[in-house]
C-alpha cells in the first residue's frame, strides 16, 4: 500500500513543479465558465427557470462543472496508449506493482493536485466574478465530495478502459478523441442532463457519463434533493463496480497477447 | 516551389489513409456534439437575443469554414516546442524563402479543409430553413468573408507564437486563444460591452463568424461590420507579418 501512496506523492510533486500552468489554466477555465454563463444567460432570457433549474443555479451548476473537471480529469488514456505503442509496457508489467492501479493512483496524484491548486482557487475567484451562489449545508458538500470521488474513478475507469484498446486498435487516437468529445456532452459538462428531450434521458440512464459532470453538479447546485443525491451516489457507485470487469477481462486479453507477440 | 511542396505532402499524406478517415469522423463527431448542444437548448427556448435556432446554427456553419481554412494553413500551436525549443527555425533561416511562409507549406493539413464542407452543408441545412435566398454576388463575397476570416484568425495565432521570440513563456496561451475563438461562434451581441469590444477590435474573433454570417443573414443593422471582415483581416494577418520580421531579426540577431 505503501508504495501507491508514494506514487500520489511523487506525481503531486512533479505537478507542483509545473504550478505556472494551472494558474494560466485557471484564466483559461474562467474564460470557459465566462462563455458559457453569457450563453446560459442569452437562454434563459427573462425566464424564471427552466427545466427546474434557475439562472443562478445554472450559473453555479457551469462553474463547478468545469472547475470538478480538473479533478476528475486525467491523460491516462493518451499516456497508456503512448507507452503500449511505445512498448514500455511490457518492462512496466514485470515491477512489482499493478500497472493499472499505479496508473489510476497517477491520476489519483494529479487530481487531488488540480484540486487543491486549481480547481478551489478557481471556484473562488469565479464565486467573484460571476453570479453564483453556493449554500453553507454541510451536508450538500460532503455528498458532494463522494460524488467527485465516485466521479473521478468513473472517469478514470473509462480511460484505463481507452488505454487499454491500445493493444487491439494500434492507432486509437481518434477513439481517443471522440471519446472525449463525447463524454463533455453526455456527462452533463456542457449541458445538464435534464435538458435533454425524455427518450435521450432514458437512454443516458443506462449509461455511466451523467456520473461523471451531472450528478455531482446538481448535487452541489441543491438541483437534487437529499433523497435524489442519495440515489445519485449508489448509481456512481455501482457503475464504478461494473466498469471493474471489463477492464480486468480486456486487461487479461492485452496482456495474453503482448506475451504472444513475444514482448 | 509550392507545389513541389504539394506534391510531397500529398505523397506522405496518402500512405496514412487510415488516419485521415478517422481524423475526420472524430471531427465530424466534435461538429455533430456541437450542433446537438444548440439543438437540445433552443428545445427549451425560441430565440437567443432576437436570434432564432436557424440563425444560430447558420452562424456555427459559417463559423466552421474559415475556421479549416486556419487550421489547413496555420498549424503554429506548436511553433514554440518545435521551432524554437527544438531549434527548427535555424533550418528554416538558412533557406532563401520568407521563414514564415515556409513554416505555413511544412505545417500545411489540407484534409482539414474538408471541414468546410461539413460548415457549408450546415449553412445550407439551416438556409434552407430560414428561406435564404442565393444572389449571383454571394459566392463571391462567401469566399471573400471566409478568407477575412482565416486572416484573422490566422493573424492573431501568430502574433502570440510570435512571444516565442521575445520570452520564454510557454505557450499555453494558445488554448486560450483557442476557448476565446469559440465566443465569436455566437452572436457577439450576447456578451457585455467589454468583451464584446475585445472580441471585435482586440482579438477580433467576432469577424470570423457572427459579422460575416450576419450579411448572408440579411441583418442589415450588421453589414457595415460584415463588409469590414477582409479589412480587418488583412490589416490583422499585416501587423502579424510585421511584428514576426521583427522577431526573427531578434532571433538572428542573439548569434542563432
Amino acid at each position: 500500500m505503501d508504495k501507491y501512496l508514494e506514487m500520489i506523492r511523487i506525481r503531486f510533486l512533479m505537478m507542483l513543479a509545473y504550478r505556472t500552468n494551472y494558474y494560466t489554466g485557471i484564466l483559461i477555465y474562467s474564460i470557459n465558465i465566462g462563455a458559457y454563463y453569457f450563453l446560459w444567460s442569452a437562454i434563459y432570457g427573462n425566464k424564471e427557470q427552466i427545466v427546474g433549474l434557475s439562472v443562478t443555479q445554472m450559473t453555479t451548476y457551469v462553474a463547478v462543472s468545469w472547475m470538478a473537471r480538473a479533478f476528475y480529469f486525467n491523460n491516462l488514456d493518451r499516456e497508456m496508449a503512448l507507452e503500449i505503442m511505445e512498448g514500455k509496457v511490457a518492462v512496466e508489467l514485470i515491477r512489482p506493482y499493478n500497472y493499472l492501479g499505479m496508473k489510476v493512483m497517477q491520476g489519483l496524484g494529479e487530481g487531488i493536485f488540480r484540486l487543491f491548486f486549481f480547481s478551489a482557487p478557481g471556484l473562488i475567484i469565479v464565486y467573484f466574478v460571476f453570479p453564483v451562489k453556493f449554500t453553507w449545508d454541510l451536508s450538500v458538500w460532503g455528498l458532494f465530495a463522494i460524488s467527485i470521488l465516485l466521479s473521478f474513478f468513473i472517469n478514470t475507469e473509462l480511460n484505463l478502459l481507452t488505454g487499454i484498446t491500445t493493444f487491439f486498435i494500434y492507432n486509437n487516437s481518434g477513439l481517443i478523441r471522440a471519446k472525449r468529445v463525447v463524454i463533455d456532452l453526455f456527462s452533463g459538462l456542457l449541458l445538464p442532463i435534464s435538458f435533454f428531450p425524455g427518450w435521450a434521458q432514458a437512454v443516458m440512464k443506462y449509461l455511466p457519463f451523467q456520473g461523471i459532470s451531472y450528478f455531482p453538479s446538481m448535487i452541489v447546485t441543491k438541483g437534487f434533493s437529499q433523497a435524489q443525491a442519495i440515489d445519485a451516489i449508489t448509481q456512481q457507485f455501482v457503475w464504478v463496480i461494473l466498469l471493474f470487469f471489463p477492464i480486468q477481462i480486456l486487461w487479461s486479453l492485452a496482456k495474453k497477447q503482448l506475451i504472444i507477440q513475444g514482448g | 516551389m509550392f507545389f513541389q511542396y504539394l506534391s510531397q505532402y500529398l505523397k506522405t499524406r496518402l500512405q496514412y489513409r487510415a488516419d485521415i478517415f478517422v481524423e475526420f469522423f472524430s471531427d465530424l463527431l466534435s461538429q455533430a456534439i456541437n450542433l446537438i448542444f444548440i439543438l437540445v437548448v433552443f428545445g427549451h427556448t425560441n430565440l437567443l437575443n432576437g436570434w432564432s435556432r436557424d440563425e444560430i446554427i447558420f452562424i456555427y456553419g459559417f463559423f466552421l469554414v474559415p475556421s479549416a481554412v486556419f487550421s489547413a494553413f496555420f498549424n503554429i500551436w506548436d511553433f514554440n516546442e518545435r521551432y524554437i525549443v527544438k531549434g527548427e527555425l535555424d533550418r528554416i533561416l538558412t533557406r532563401p524563402i520568407h521563414s514564415l511562409f515556409q513554416i505555413i507549406l511544412e505545417r500545411l493539413e489540407l484534409e482539414s479543409l474538408l471541414g468546410a464542407l461539413t460548415g457549408i452543408a450546415v449553412m445550407f441545412y439551416a438556409g434552407n430553413r430560414l428561406d435564404l435566398s442565393l444572389h449571383w454576388f454571394d459566392p463571391f463575397l462567401f469566399i471573400l468573408f471566409v478568407i477575412g476570416g482565416a486572416l484573422v484568425y490566422g493573424g492573431v495565432f501568430i502574433m502570440i507564437a510570435c512571444i516565442s521570440f521575445w520570452a520564454d513563456a510557454r505557450t499555453s496561451l494558445m488554448p486560450m486563444m483557442y476557448n476565446i475563438s469559440n465566443y465569436g461562434r455566437y452572436p457577439v451581441n450576447i456578451y457585455n460591452k467589454l468583451i464584446r469590444f475585445v472580441l471585435t477590435w482586440v482579438l477580433p474573433f467576432a469577424f470570423v463568424g457572427v459579422y460575416p454570417a450576419a450579411f448572408f443573414l440579411g441583418k442589415k443593422e450588421w453589414f457595415w461590420y460584415s463588409f469590414l471582415t477582409p479589412v480587418i483581416g488583412v490589416v490583422f494577418f499585416l501587423i502579424a507579418v510585421m511584428i514576426w520580421n521583427q522577431g526573427v531579426k531578434k532571433y538572428r540577431g542573439a548569434g542563432n
